[in-house]
C-alpha cells in the first residue's frame, strides 16, 4: 500500500522486527488474520455443534430420521417429485438447530459436515504446504549449495516432477495410492488416511518453490560474507545453517501463506474428483462433490463449502501479500 | 546459439523419457495395484485373471512391457485400450484435442484480455479506489475453485432461468466447431468465462507488480527527467517490460492447459476433452490411454518451457552460456 519511510531510530532494529511491526500496521493482514481466526474457532467447535447443537452425528446416515418443525413431523429424506420419482430429495436448510443447512443425500446435518471438513481440509491444506516448503528447502539447499553432480541430479528431478502437469500427476498418484495405501517401512497408510492426500499435494508442488530457492543458494554462495566464511575455514554444516538458511528464510515464509492456499484448493479438487479424502470423512471438497447431484434441487450443499473454500483461500492471499510486502522492502506497494 | 537449442531439445526428449518411465512405474510396480484384477472385474477367477495376463501381455517383465508399449504408441501407433477391448487409444485422443484447443484458445483471449486491461489500470489509475479494487479482484480470483464456479455458473444458467433469460443456451456439453459454429460458440462461452477467471486474476497481479517495480528502476527515472510524457513512459517503457515476464508466464499455462489442466472445466461442463479422457482413463486405470495422454500433456509442458528458454535466451545472452 502506501510506501513509509524507515526512520533513523529504527535503522537500529533487526530486520525480522522491521518485518514484523510493518505486519502487524498492515491493514490487509488484520483482516485476513481475523478471517481466518473465525474459520479456524469454526473447525475446531466442530465436534461441540454436532454434539451439543445439532445432536447428530455427521458420519452416519440417517436414511430413516425424521426432524419436527413447527409441530409437524417431517422425513429428513423426502421422496423424490421430480422426474420420476425415484431417489430421494433431502430436507432443506431449516435454520434451526437440527439441519441449519438441510441434509445431505445420506441424511446427514451439512453444516456439521461443513465444520468437519474445515478440519480436515486445513489440516491437509497445512501439512501439504508444510511438507511441501521442507522438502524444497533441503532439496534447494543441497542443490545450490553443493552444485556439481547432486545440483544436476537434483535438478533434472524437479525438471521431472515440473513438467508432469500437477492435476496429472496427482490424480495418479491418488488413484494408485488409495488402492494401495502407502507403506514408509515401518509405519503404514491405509486408504482412507489423511497422509495420502498430505503426500501427494506436498510433493507436486515442490519444483515450484524448490527452483526459486535454489537460485538463491547460488546467488548467496558467491556473495562476499558467504566466501568470507568458507576462507575462514567454517564447515558446511555452519555455512549453510548460519549465513546461507538465514537469508533465504524470508522468500520462504512468502510462500507459506500462498502454499496453504495452493494445496487447500488441490486438495478440494481431488476430494471433488472423489480421489481425495475418502468416505465416511468429509472435507469442503466432499462436501461439494455431495452437492452435484443435488445442485438444482438443494443448491447450498454444493454452494456453502465452496463459499468457505473461497473466503478462506482469499484470506490466506491476501496474508500473503502482506507478508511479502513486509518482509521484502522492494515489493512494497505490490500486490 | 545452435549448441544451446539442441542441449535444450535433448534435454526435452529426456525428460519426456523419464516422464513415461515414471508413470509406467506407478501403475505397474506399485505393489497392490493390479491392472489384471481392474481388467477382469470383481469376481474374476483365477483361470480368468491368467487369461487376463496373458492377452494384454501383464506376465512379461515389466522392463519388456514398458518397451512394448512404447513402441505401439510411437512406432506402430496400433495402441489398444485395456478396457474398451480393441479399441485404439489414438483416435480417441485425436478425438479430444479439438475440444481443449477450442476451450483453451478462448479462454486466453479472455484472460489475457482481462488481465492485461485490469493490470495496467491497477498499477496506473490515479482515483484511489481503482488500484485495490482491482487487486480485490485478482485475489477473489486466485481463490476460487474452478469447478466450483462452473457448478455456480450451471446452477445459474441451465436450472430456472434455462427457459426464460438462457434460453438461447444450448445444453451442456461440447459440440464441434464444423458441426455447428453457433453452438460450438454459445455453448463455450460460459466455459470460456470459467476457466479464464483463475488465470486472469494471476495475471492481473503480476502486471501490476511487475509495472509498479519497473516503475522504481533507474531508466525510467532518467524518462521522467528528461520530461516524457506520463502516458509514453507507462506504455513504451514500463509495459513492455513487464509484458516480458508475462509473455514466459503465457507459454507456460498455456502449455498446461493444452495438456490437460483444464481437466476441472472439462468435467463440470461435459466437455470431451483430454483432460476428461484422462481422468475416466485413471479411474478405470486404463494405463495405455493414460500413458498416451500424459506423454501428449508432458509434451506440451515440455516444449513450452523450451520456447520460454529459447525466447529467453535469445533476449538475454547471459542465459546462453549458463
Amino acid at each position: 500500500m502506501s510506501f513509509k519511510a524507515t526512520t533513523s531510530a529504527a535503522l537500529s532494529e533487526s530486520p525480522g522486527k522491521i518485518a514484523l511491526r510493518t505486519l502487524s500496521r498492515d491493514k490487509r493482514s488484520r483482516i485476513a488474520l481475523s478471517v481466518l481466526a473465525v474459520i479456524f474457532l469454526l473447525a475446531i467447535f466442530a465436534p461441540l455443534y454436532s454434539s451439543l447443537i445439532a445432536k447428530t452425528d455427521p458420519f452416519v446416515s440417517t436414511i430413516n430420521a425424521t426432524i419436527q418443525i413447527d409441530g409437524v413431523e417431517r422425513q429428513v429424506l423426502q421422496p423424490s417429485t421430480e422426474g420420476l420419482g425415484l431417489g430421494v430429495t433431502p430436507i432443506g436448510p431449516t435454520f434451526t438447530t437440527k439441519y441449519f443447512l438441510g441434509a445431505d443425500a445420506q441424511g446427514r446435518d451439512v453444516l456439521a459436515r461443513i465444520l468437519y471438513g474445515g478440519r480436515n481440509t486445513l489440516f491437509i491444506g497445512m501439512s501439504a504446504a508444510l511438507l511441501t516448503i521442507s522438502l524444497s528447502l533441503l532439496i534447494g539447499l543441497i542443490a545450490g549449495y553443493r552444485g556439481g553432480w547432486v545440483d544436476s541430479i537434483l535438478s533434472r528431478l524437479l525438471d521431472l516432477i515440473w513438467a508432469f502437469p500437477v492435476y496429472l500427476l496427482s490424480i495418479s498418484l491418488s488413484v494408485v495410492l488409495l488402492t494401495s495405501g502407502i507403506s514408509l517401512g515401518f509405519i503404514k497408510f491405509g486408504a482412507g488416511s489423511l497422509a495420502l492426500p498430505i503426500f501427494i499435494i506436498g510433493i507436486v508442488y515442490v519444483p515450484y518453490v524448490a527452483r526459486p530457492i535454489r537460485g538463491q543458494v547460488i546467488a548467496l554462495r558467491e556473495r562476499e560474507f558467504v566466501r568470507a566464511a568458507v576462507g575462514s575455514g567454517a564447515r558446511h554444516s555452519t555455512i549453510v545453517l548460519r549465513e546461507i538458511l538465514p537469508n533465504v528464510m524470508p522468500s520462504v515464509l512468502v510462500f507459506v501463506p500462498i502454499m496453504v492456499a495452493l494445496s487447500m484448493l488441490t486438495e478440494s479438487a481431488l476430494s471433488f474428483l472423489s480421489v481425495g479424502v475418502q468416505a465416511p470423512q468429509a472435507s469442503w471438497g466432499t462436501v461439494i462433490n455431495d452437492g452435484i447431484n443435488l445442485l438444482y434441487t438443494r443448491p447450498v450443499v454444493a454452494l456453502a463449502p465452496g463459499l468457505m473454500i473461497v473466503i478462506t483461500a482469499a484470506a490466506l492471499n491476501l496474508y500473503g501479500d502482506a507478508v511479502r510486502d513486509a518482509l521484502d522492502p522492494k515489493s512494497r506497494g505490490r500486490g | 546459439m545452435i549448441s544451446f537449442i539442441v542441449k535444450r531439445i535433448a534435454g526435452m526428449v529426456l525428460i519426456l523419457a523419464s516422464i513415461s518411465i515414471l508413470v509406467f512405474l506407478i501403475f505397474f510396480a506399485t505393489p497392490g495395484v493390479d491392472p489384471a484384477a481392474r481388467i477382469a472385474g470383481r469376481n474374476a477367477d483365477q483361470t480368468t485373471l491368467m487369461e487376463v495376463r496373458k492377452t494384454f501381455e501383464l506376465d512379461k517383465p515389466i522392463p519388456i512391457r514398458y518397451l512394448s508399449m512404447m513402441r505401439h504408441l510411437f512406432i506402430s501407433q496400433d495402441l489398444k485400450s485395456y478396457v474398451n477391448r480393441g479399441s485404439e487409444v489414438l483416435p480417441q485422443l485425436y478425438q479430444a484435442i479439438p475440444a481443449t484447443l477450442s476451450l483453451v484458445i478462448g479462454a486466453a483471449i479472455l484472460w489475457l484480455f482481462m488481465g492485461i486491461f485490469l493490470g495496467i489500470r491497477a498499477a496506473s489509475s490515479k482515483r484511489k479506489w481503482v488500484g485495490p479494487t482491482i487487486s480485490v479482484l485478482g485475489i477473489i480470483g486466485i481463490s476460487i475453485p474452478v469447478y466450483w464456479l462452473g457448478e455456480v455458473v450451471n446452477l445459474v444458467t441451465q436450472s430456472k432461468l434455462h427457459d426464460s433469460v438462457f434460453a438461447w443456451l444450448p445444453p451442456l456439453g461440447y459440440t464441434p466447431l464444423t458441426e455447428n459454429p453457433l453452438t460450438w460458440f454459445l455453448g463455450l462461452i460460459f466455459p470460456w468465462i470459467t476457466l479464464s477467471v483463475l488465470y486472469a486474476g494471476i495475471y492481473i497481479r503480476v502486471l501490476r507488480g511487475e509495472i509498479l517495480s519497473v516503475m522504481k528502476e533507474d531508466f525510467i527515472k532518467t524518462e521522467i527527467a528528461k520530461g516524457a510524457g506520463e502516458k509514453r513512459i507507462l506504455y513504451k517503457h514500463a509495459t513492455r517490460m513487464s509484458l516480458i515476464t508475462l509473455v514466459s508466464l503465457f507459454g507456460l499455462d498455456f502449455g498446461a492447459l493444452v495438456g490437460g489442466s483444464a481437466l476441472l472445466t472439462e468435467v463440470v461442463f461435459g466437455i470431451q476433452g483430454v483432460g476428461r479422457l484422462t481422468y475416466s482413463a485413471l479411474q478405470n486405470l486404463d494405463l495405455p490411454v493414460i500413458m498416451a495422454t500424459v506423454m501428449y500433456a508432458s509434451f506440451f509442458v515440455v516444449v513450452a518451457n523450451a520456447v520460454v528458454d529459447i525466447v529467453y535466451a535469445l533476449l538475454d545472452p547471459r542465459v546462453r552460456r549458463g
